[in-house]
């Protein structure tokens, strides 16, 4: 195992440039890599990707693989993990970093299988521990009522997924040089036991919850599916997306697509604003990671209050009104 | 089609937060008093997935856990919805899993059931989110596997299965037997009715160890485990939420909205 070497970071590629999300990997990548005196890479896959590698190297990879194959043109897993599994094999990187997201989800465990390591998903944070050398990668469980610090100690690579926007990018230095690497990966047509049909778009209207940078999000205490268009009103008046916990969700008042927390969306926005809503651990699970939060609700010890900055406590019928025309006014303002 | 689901019981992920504890030297929480333990939410849709697969194809659907004997009453749950056979896989070897030895257990019960045309499973646990025993069952029995899965169809030893986006979905054909793990998006899981309710309380759910399963010891709870957890905590939280207060709910939320304002978040 000796010759483990380095840190590699799983690259995506997203209307021609490189994904928000390898950005913040390769950003957390380069501190894990420096921490350790070794070097980062980063890895492309698909049809045609090597115009991206130069900005995987402005962005802090030391060096970047790229694998190119008619059989990476759109995500398909036996193909993807077959490639990741033949690259990791032969570079032997230490740690293996990818996003807690749609192909990060459904590549990760199957690989990590196929090498047969262990990995962590979702992780919010990471660090190597200076007396060990080993990962240690910090993941929420339980709903987010604990954190686990969780270790791979026996096995190479130490793998993780991490959840988007946890991580900081580095800023782009142009003057940055890396090698380029072309990594055949040899597939096989004939392994690749599931074929791509299609991808079918389900357009929302206005922002989309995961990418919103304000959510506003509603609960049971709302009471109706009426009282949900005043939410509608503020999220679209701030330019966010409008969210509900699971009650109201099961009650038919929004669609399932609204529901925010464990078995829905998992939203990190600027700010989270919780009106009517007790703030269950179902639902904080999807929302904790928001970076400010504050909330309107009638219970002065309702947990959402918990893990707020700013709370109102009151009726949400008499406060949200005001609330909305004193934002309306410091907008026009 | 004979169909196999993998569940698991989990503490309720809706107990309050302020009901829950953790027992730091086991690394583990401490089962609420009184809110008793669930189908993990996804796998309970898994179920779901394969009940509506049989109730149009046919066949048979057999439900796999492991966990504590209290399981047995989530498998009892499975039965009464539909399901027409349960087993439990229950040691103590198989303690402290990491999902590479519990998959690698599930696998092993799989083979022993025998003929199988889809695996179900949860797309992830809710208590832990790894979502990633699907996916490892996969591997230990060569098979191929999709996630996140919404509608599944079979037929012709093929299933056409769309797969959860987060800006809708994708259709991938995969050639069974194949293991998919399914998503919230799929829809209500059915109520057990009260036919099933009795029917489930005449079944018996077998019990399987380690060596009923033709588990290698070494490679089954902790001693399988590829990964550790070296520490469980409850988090401080840094921020204390300040409570804004005014003559009347009108002050109060102009206050709110100016406290906004003053950090640039609007």
């Amino acid at each position: 195992m000796a010759d483990d070497k380095g840190v590699l970071v799983y690259g995506e590629c997203v209307n021609g440039g490189l994904a928000a999300m390898t950005l913040e990997l390769l950003g957390i990548g380069r501190k894990l890599a420096d921490d350790l005196g070794e070097e980062l890479a980063a890895v492309l896959l698909g049809e045609k990707v090597s115009d991206l590698a130069e900005e995987a190297i402005r962005f802090g990879a030391d060096k970047v693989y790229v694998i190119e194959s008619p059989l990476l043109k759109d995500y398909v897993t036996d193909a993807y993990v077959a490639a990741m599994d033949k690259l990791c094999q032969q570079v032997k990187p230490t740690i293996l970093l990818m996003g807690q997201n749609a192909v990060g989800r459904d590549l990760a465990p199957r690989l990590a299988f196929r090498l047969d390591t262990g990995l962590t998903t979702d992780c919010l944070e990471l660090k190597i521990d200076p007396a060990t050398k080993l990962m240690v990668q910090t993941k929420p469980v339980y709903g987010g009522n604990a954190l686990a610090e969780i270790i791979c100690e026996q096995t190479k690579p130490q793998m993780a997924t991490v959840r988007p926007k946890c991580m900081e990018p580095l800023q782009k230095d142009d003057s940055r040089k890396g090698e380029v690497v072309a990594f055949d990966a040899g597939l096989d047509a004939s392994a690749i036991r599931i074929k791509w049909l299609e991808k079918v778009k389900e357009e929302v209207e206005g922002v989309k919850l995961e990418d919103a940078e304000v959510v506003v999000c509603g609960g049971r205490g709302m009471g109706s599916p009426e009282a949900f268009d005043q939410l509608a009103q503020l999220a679209k008046l701030l330019g966010g997306a409008l969210g509900a916990t699971r009650p109201p969700c099961d009650s038919g008042w929004l669609p399932t697509t609204s529901q925010v927390g464990l078995t829905g969306k998992l939203v990190t926005p600027t700010l989270y604003i919780g009106i009517a809503l007790s703030g269950a651990s179902q639902h904080l699970a999807g929302c904790s990671g928001s970076k400010n939060m504050i909330a309107i609700n009638k219970d002065p010890d309702a947990n959402i209050f918990k893990v707020c900055q700013y709370g109102v406590v009151g009726d949400y019928k008499k406060v949200l009104p005001p609330f909305i025309e004193k934002v309306k006014e410091l907008l026009a303002g | 089609m004979n169909l196999i689901v993998c569940v698991k019981e989990i503490p309720d992920p809706e107990t309050p937060a302020s009901a829950f504890a953790i027992d730091p030297e086991a690394k583990r929480a401490i089962p609420a008093k009184d809110t008793p333990p669930v189908i993990s939410p996804f796998d309970e849709q898994a179920v779901e997935a394969a009940l509506r697969m049989k109730d149009e194809l046919g066949g048979k659907v057999t439900v796999i856990s492991m966990g504590a004997p209290s399981a047995e009453k989530v498998l009892k749950h499975t039965l009464s919805m539909g399901a027409d056979e349960a087993f439990l896989l229950n040691d103590g070897a198989f303690d402290n899993p990491d999902s590479t030895s519990t998959a690698y257990a599930l696998a092993q019960a799989i083979k022993k059931v025998g003929e199988y045309d889809i695996v179900f499973c949860g797309r992830q646990a809710g208590d832990f989110d790894a979502g990633q025993v699907g996916s490892g069952i996969a591997e230990n029995l060569g098979i191929p596997s999709v996630t996140v899965a919404k509608k599944i169809d079979a037929g012709d030893g093929k299933a056409r299965v769309e797969r959860v986006l987060p800006d809708g979905y994708e259709v991938v054909e995969v050639s069974l037997p194949a293991l998919i793990t399914v998503s919230s998006e799929l829809g209500e899981p059915r109520y057990a009715t009260l036919k099933g309710i009795m029917a489930a309380a005449k079944k018996t759910v077998p019990v399987w160890n380690t060596q009923e399963i033709g588990a290698e010891p070494s490679k089954v709870g902790a001693s399988g485990a590829r990964t550790k957890i070296q520490k469980l905590f409850i988090p401080v939280r840094e921020s204390k939420c300040e409570m804004l207060e005014g003559e009347n709910e009108e002050e109060a939320a102009a206050k709110l909205a100016l406290k906004l304002r003053e950090a640039k978040l609007i």
